[in-house]
C-alpha cells in the first residue's frame, strides 16, 4: 500500500509572520482504500548546530568560552576607509605596498528581503587588484552554563569587482541576501544567530584584505 | 572595524577566503546545492510568447525603435567579418590577468559550473505551477506585474535569487542582463532599476575591453526591451569615457607586451563595442546630446578612438557638417595610436551619405587624400581608398577620379597586390558608375581603362564589365558612333565575350548575349551606312560565339539594307544597289554558322525577302534555293528549352509562311516554270515525315491556294520594282496549264492518302482533312467546273460520314455558301448547298 501526503500551503511564497494564519490543503494519495484515525497538524521549531567535520577542532576550542556578548551595531550608514595603517594583523607596514580604499555601506541594519548597498572607491593602490569580494557569514553561538560554543560560517560570496579596476570610480556594493541562508538576527539566553559582511580586495599577489561589518538582520 | 591583511593560498574558490576570517568556519553550503522546487521563468515565459498577444506587442516596442535603427543583427555579420580572419584576435584578454592557469580551460571549467548549477530544472516542476493556478490564462498584450499571478511571481524571484547567488562578476551581470526583460513579472520598475543597477555593476570591471563588450551587450538588450530608458544608455557612455584612461594604463600595457599585441590592434578590437554604444546614444538623439558628446570626447587626451566610434556612429550630416573640424582633430591624435587610415575611412563613410559645406569640399579631399595616399600595406590603403571615391564622384570632376584612379593604381600593381582587394576595386566601379552615366566623359578618363586591366581573375573582370554594360544601356538615351565609347565598349564586350567557353552555363551566355546586342543596338553611324556595315563586320568577327549576337547582327544588316531602300525611295543608284547586294552577301555568309536550323530558315526566308525588296534578284534566289534545300536536314525533333519536341508544327508553319513570299518570287530564267514551288514540294515529299502524321498532306493543301493566286491575272500583292510571274508570263495558257497539272497532282496525292485513312483509326483523320480540301476548294477552287463541284460535295459528304465534324463549323460554313450563292456570279452555290447534306445526329 503507497501513500502519499502533500502538504500544499496556499501562499506561495512561504512566508508568515506573527499572527497570521497558514492555511492550505492535504493531498493523500492512495491506490486503495486508507484507514486512519484523523488528521492532525503540527508545527515543530528546531534549532541544530552542525558541526563540520573541519571546524571540529574550532569548536572544542571556543568550547567554554566566555558568554556571548551583546554586540554594537555600527550607525547607520557606515564610512569606512581601508589602507595600510588600518591594518591589525600587520608587523611591519613599511614592507606593505600603498593602497587607499574607501567607501561606506548605506545601512548595517538591514532588512532581510532587501540588498545590501553601498559603494567602494578605489582610490589608489601599487598593486593591482585582482578581484573584490562581499563575503556573508553566519555566526552561530549556542550555549549553556558550562559554556558557549560558536560557529562562522560564509554562507555567500559575491565579487563585485573582478580585475583591475578603474582608479576614484564608485563600485557598487550590492549583494541580496540568499533565502535559505539568513534569518533575522536571533538573539536568546542559550542560543543567538548574526551576521557579518566581510569586504574581500584580492590582490595580483593573492594578498587579501579583509574588512568586518557585522550586520543586524530583521524582517519588515 | 576589524581590518585584516593576509595571505592566502587561492586553490579552490569555495571557503578558501573564510579561512582567512578570525572566527572559525565550517565548510560552506552552497546555496544553490539544494535549491528551492518551482519551474523557472524562461519556460514560463516561453510557454506565454506562444500566445499571439505578445508577438504583436513586440511588434508595438519596435515601433519605439524606427527601421532607421541598425539592429545588431545587421553589425554581427560585418563585424564577424572583419574580425575573425586575423589569427591575433584569438587571445583571450579578459583572464589575461590570471598569470597561473591556462586561460581557456580556466573559463570553460566556470562556465562549465555555472551552466550546471543553473540547469537545476526539475521534471514535472512546470505542470506542479500550472495545476496550482486557478486560471492559467495567457497573460494580457501588454500585461504588468499585477496581472501576474503569485505563484508565477514566486518562481520568477526564486530565479532572481539563485542568480544573484552566482559568484562571479561577469557571469552574474550576463544573465542578469539577458533576462533583464523578466523584470516585468515583478514590478512595474524593475527593468529600469535593474538597467542602471547593471550599468554602475560594469564599473567592477577591471579589463576595460571587457567592459566595454558588457557595456555594448547592455545597451543591446537595453534599446531591445525599454528603448525609451535614453538615461542608461547615456550613463555607460559617461561611465566609458570616464574608464578610458585604463587603455593606456600599466595593467593592459603589461598585457599586450606579455601577449605581443600592437596597441593599433589591440585598440581596433574596441571599435565594433563603441560603435554600437554610441549608434544607441546617438539614436534620435537631440544636437545639443551630440554636441556635448563630441566636447566630451575632444576633452579627452589621445581620443582616436572615439573620434573613430563618433564618426561611424552620429548622424551623417552631423559629422559632414563638422567634417573640417573632425579633420582637425584627427590630425592631432597620437600617429603611434589608433590607426589613422581608419579614422579617414570612418569620416568617409559619413561623407558618402551626407555633404559637408560646399567651400570645404576640396581641401576635404586634400587633407585626406594627403594622408590615404600615404598608407603602406595595400589592403588598408584600398579599404580606405574605396571609401573615399564616393565623396570624389560626387563633388568633383573626371580630373580629380582620375587622379584617384591612378593613385589606387599605383598603389595596388606592385606584387600584385590587386589580386586580394578585387572586391574593394570592383565597388570603386560601382560607384563611380552611377555617376557617369555619359559614357564619353567616363571613358575620356585616362586611367579607367588601366583601372579594369586590375581585373585579372576571369570571373571578377567578366563581373564587372557586365555590370559597365547595364548601366550602359539603362543610360545611354541615344545611339553613338563616338569613337571613344565604342572602342571602350567593343573592348568591354569582347572581354565578356571572350570569357564564353565550354562550360559556360547557357544562361550566362544568354545574359551576355543580351548586354552585347544592347551595345550594338546603341551604334548608329547615321547616314554613313558603309561604315555600319563594316561595324558589323567587325562584330562578327568579335562575338563570333555568340549565336544570339550573330542573329542580332544580321537582322542589323537587313534592317541597314531596308533603311537604303527607304533612303533612297525605292530607287537604288549603282552605289546603293552595290551596298544593298553586300548587305545579301553579309546574311549569306553569316547564317550558315548558325547551329539552329529553324534560326537559319527563318533568316534565309528574312534575308530573301530583304533581297527581293531590294531588287537584288538573284541574291534572293540564293536564300530561297538554300532554304529548300536545307529542308531535309531538318530534324523530326528538336531540344527546346531543355525537352524534346516534335519540329512538326515549326516545319509547317515555316512552309506556310515560306509558300506565302512565293507567290511574288519571278522564276529563274534558265529554270523551268515554278521551280521553286516545285522543288519545294519535292523536298516535302522526300521528307522522311513522322509515322501516321498528315503533315505532308496539310502542305499539299496549303499549297493549292497558293497555286490558285498564281493563276490570277493580277496578283494579290506585288513587290514594287519587282516583276513577278503575273508579269513574266501575262495570263500565258501554258503556264496556267502547268499550275493544273500540279493541282491535278497534288488532289490526285490528297485523295490517295484519304483512301488509305478509311479504315480504323483513320476516319477521324479523314474527315478533318477531308473538310480541309473542301474549304480550300470552295475558297479558291473554281465550282462552276462541275467535276471540282462534284469533288467537293463528295469530300463534304465523306467529312460527316463518321459523325467526327464539328457541327457547329459545319452549321457555319453552310450558311456562309447559302450567303455566297445570293451573289450575282456565284448563283450555282445554291444547286451545292442542295447536295451538302448535315451530319445525322443519331
Amino acid at each position: 500500500m503507497s501513500v502519499s501526503l502533500d502538504i500544499r500551503l496556499k501562499r506561495a511564497n512561504k512566508v508568515y509572520h506573527e499572527g497570521e494564519r497558514v492555511s492550505g490543503v492535504l493531498l493523500v494519495n492512495s491506490r486503495d482504500a486508507l484507514q486512519h484515525q484523523g488528521v492532525s497538524l503540527s508545527l515543530e521549531g528546531l534549532v541544530n548546530l552542525q558541526l563540520s567535520s573541519k571546524s571540529v577542532g574550532v569548536f572544542e576550542a571556543f568550547y567554554n568560552s566566555v558568554k556571548p556578548q551583546k554586540s554594537k551595531l555600527q550607525p547607520n550608514p557606515v564610512e569606512f576607509s581601508i589602507t595600510p595603517e588600518t591594518l591589525q594583523n600587520v608587523r611591519e607596514r613599511s614592507s606593505l605596498p600603498r593602497f587607499l580604499i574607501r567607501g561606506h555601506l548605506d545601512a548595517t541594519s538591514c532588512a532581510v528581503t532587501q540588498p545590501l548597498t553601498g559603494e567602494l572607491v578605489l582610490e589608489s593602490s601599487e598593486v593591482a587588484i585582482k578581484s573584490i569580494e562581499l563575503q556573508l557569514v553566519r555566526v552561530e553561538t549556542c550555549g549553556c552554563a558550562e559554556g558557549y560554543a560558536r560557529d562562522a560560517t560564509e554562507i555567500q560570496n559575491i565579487q563585485i569587482a573582478e580585475g583591475d579596476v578603474c582608479r576614484g570610480l564608485s563600485i557598487p556594493i550590492y549583494m541580496v541576501f540568499p533565502r535559505l541562508f539568513t534569518c533575522p538576527t536571533l538573539e536568546t539566553t542559550n542560543f543567538k544567530v548574526e551576521f557579518e559582511v566581510n569586504i574581500v580586495i584580492i590582490l595580483q599577489d593573492d594578498h587579501l584584505i579583509t574588512e568586518n561589518f557585522p550586520l543586524k538582520l530583521v524582517r519588515v | 572595524l576589524k581590518t585584516k591583511y593576509s595571505k592566502a593560498r587561492r586553490g579552490g574558490r569555495k571557503g578558501s577566503t573564510s579561512s582567512s576570517s578570525s572566527s572559525s568556519s565550517s565548510v560552506v553550503l552552497d546555496p544553490l546545492s539544494s535549491m528551492l522546487d518551482g519551474s523557472d521563468p524562461l519556460s514560463l515565459f516561453a510557454a506565454v510568447s506562444q500566445t499571439p498577444e505578445l508577438g504583436r506587442k513586440r511588434r508595438e516596442k519596435e515601433e519605439e525603435v524606427g527601421s532607421d535603427f541598425e539592429p545588431w543583427s545587421s553589425k554581427r555579420g560585418e563585424i564577424l567579418s572583419r574580425f575573425t580572419t586575423t589569427e591575433k584576435l584569438s587571445i583571450n584578454l579578459f583572464m589575461g590577468s590570471d598569470k597561473t592557469s591556462s586561460p581557456s580551460s580556466a573559463v570553460s571549467e566556470k562556465v562549465r559550473t555555472r551552466l550546471e548549477e543553473l540547469d537545476d530544472l526539475e521534471e514535472g516542476s512546470q505542470r506542479e505551477i500550472w495545476s496550482m493556478c486557478a486560471d492559467p490564462h495567457p497573460l494580457p498584450e501588454s500585461f504588468s506585474a499585477d496581472d501576474v499571478n503569485d505563484t508565477a511571481k514566486e518562481t520568477c524571484l526564486n530565479w532572481f535569487f539563485k542568480i544573484a547567488s552566482i559568484r562571479e562578476l561577469v557571469p552574474r551581470l550576463y544573465v542578469e542582463a539577458a533576462l533583464l526583460k523578466c523584470n516585468r513579472f515583478l514590478t512595474k520598475s524593475g527593468i529600469q532599476e535593474t538597467l542602471q543597477r547593471l550599468t554602475a555593476m560594469i564599473r567592477g570591471i577591471g579589463d576595460p575591453l571587457v567592459a566595454v563588450y558588457a557595456r555594448a551587450y547592455l545597451c543591446r538588450v537595453g534599446m531591445e526591451v525599454a528603448p525609451h530608458l535614453k538615461d542608461s544608455l547615456n550613463k555607460n557612455f559617461f561611465d566609458l569615457l570616464a574608464t578610458f584612461r585604463q587603455i593606456h594604463g600599466e595593467s593592459v600595457q603589461n598585457q599586450l607586451a606579455q601577449q605581443r599585441v600592437e596597441i593599433p590592434i589591440y585598440l581596433t578590437l574596441y571599435s565594433p563595442a563603441i560603435h554600437w554604444i554610441l549608434q544607441c546614444v546617438a539614436y534620435r538623439a537631440p544636437e545639443v546630446l551630440l554636441t556635448e558628446m563630441m566636447d566630451r570626447c575632444k576633452k579627452l587626451g589621445n581620443n582616436a578612438l572615439l573620434l573613430n566610434s563618433v564618426m561611424w556612429a552620429f548622424r551623417a550630416e552631423f559629422v559632414a557638417m563638422r567634417a573640417t573640424d573632425f579633420i582637425g582633430m584627427i590630425k592631432d591624435c597620437d600617429e603611434a595610436g589608433f590607426p589613422k587610415h581608419l579614422l579617414f575611412a570612418s569620416l568617409g563613410r559619413s561623407l558618402s551619405c551626407a555633404d559637408p559645406p560646399e567651400s570645404e569640399r576640396l581641401s576635404i579631399l586634400n587633407d585626406a587624400w594627403k594622408v590615404i595616399t600615404k598608407v603602406r600595406s595595400p589592403r588598408d590603403y584600398i579599404n580606405c581608398a574605396e571609401i573615399w571615391v564616393e565623396f570624389t564622384c560626387r563633388h568633383f570632376t573626371k580630373r580629380e577620379v582620375n587622379t584617384i584612379l591612378a593613385d589606387i593604381i599605383k598603389h595596388m600593381t606592385p606584387d600584385r597586390a590587386f589580386e586580394d582587394a578585387y572586391p574593394q576595386l570592383q565597388s570603386v566601379i560601382k560607384k563611380i558608375l552611377p555617376h557617369f552615366h555619359d559614357f564619353s566623359v567616363l571613358f575620356s578618363m585616362e586611367k579607367f581603362l588601366p583601372f579594369l586591366d586590375m581585373f585579372q581573375k576571369d570571373s571578377v573582370r567578366v563581373e564587372v564589365c557586365k555590370s559597365i554594360m547595364e548601366v550602359f544601356i539603362k543610360h545611354q538615351q541615344e545611339a553613338t558612333r563616338d569613337p571613344v565609347i565604342l572602342n571602350a565598349l567593343l573592348h568591354i564586350c569582347k572581354t565578356m565575350h571572350d570569357s564564353v567557353n565550354a562550360l559556360t552555363l547557357d544562361d550566362e551566355k544568354r545574359s551576355l548575349s543580351l548586354l552585347i546586342n544592347g551595345f550594338i543596338r546603341m551604334v548608329s553611324f547615321g547616314r554613313d551606312f558603309e561604315q555600319q556595315l563594316s561595324f558589323c563586320v567587325e562584330a562578327r568577327a568579335t562575338f563570333c560565339n555568340l549565336e544570339p549576337v550573330i542573329i542580332h547582327l544580321i537582322h542589323t544588316v537587313n534592317q541597314l539594307a531596308m533603311e537604303t531602300r527607304c533612303v533612297m525611295k525605292g530607287n537604288h543608284s549603282r552605289k546603293t544597289a552595290a551596298f544593298v547586294r553586300a548587305c545579301a552577301a553579309y546574311s549569306f555568309i553569316t547564317i550558315p554558322s548558325l547551329t539552329s536550323i529553324f534560326n537559319r530558315l527563318n533568316l534565309y526566308l528574312l534575308s530573301g525577302e530583304v533581297a527581293l525588296a531590294n531588287q537584288c534578284l538573284s541574291q534572293a534566289d540564293a536564300f530561297l534555293k538554300t532554304a529548300v534545300s536545307l529542308l531535309p536536314e531538318v530534324p523530326r525533333t528538336i531540344s527546346i528549352e531543355g525537352k524534346q519536341r516534335s519540329s512538326e508544327p515549326f516545319l509547317l508553319d515555316f512552309i506556310n509562311n515560306f509558300l506565302s513570299t512565293l507567290l511574288v518570287v519571278p522564276d529563274h530564267p534558265e529554270q523551268g516554270v515554278l521551280y521553286l514551288v516545285r522543288g519545294l514540294l519535292n523536298m516535302v515529299q522526300d521528307y522522311t515525315w513522322e509515322d501516321n502524321s498528315d503533315a505532308k498532306i496539310r502542305v499539299y493543301i496549303s499549297a493549292l491556294p497558293l497555286l490558285a493566286a498564281m493563276s490570277q491575272e493580277s496578283y494579290l500583292y506585288t513587290i514594287p520594282k519587282v516583276d513577278s510571274n503575273e508579269t513574266l508570263y501575262g495570263g500565258d495558257p501554258k503556264f496556267i496549264a502547268e499550275i493544273n497539272k500540279l493541282c491535278e497532282t497534288l488532289i490526285g496525292q490528297v485523295l490517295d492518302h484519304l483512301k488509305g485513312l478509311g479504315r480504323d483509326e483513320g476516319v477521324r483523320r479523314q474527315g478533318s482533312l477531308a473538310f480541309s480540301l473542301f474549304g480550300c476548294l470552295l475558297a479558291h477552287g473554281d465550282l462552276r467546273n462541275n467535276k471540282l463541284n462534284q469533288l467537293a460535295v463528295n469530300l463534304w459528304n465523306l467529312s460527316h460520314k463518321h459523325g467526327f465534324c464539328d457541327t457547329r463549323t459545319s452549321v457555319r460554313t453552310l450558311e456562309y455558301i447559302k450567303h455566297q450563292a445570293q451573289l450575282a456570279d456565284l448563283s450555282h452555290l445554291s444547286d451545292m448547298t442542295a447536295r451538302l447534306s448535315l451530319q445525322s445526329r443519331t
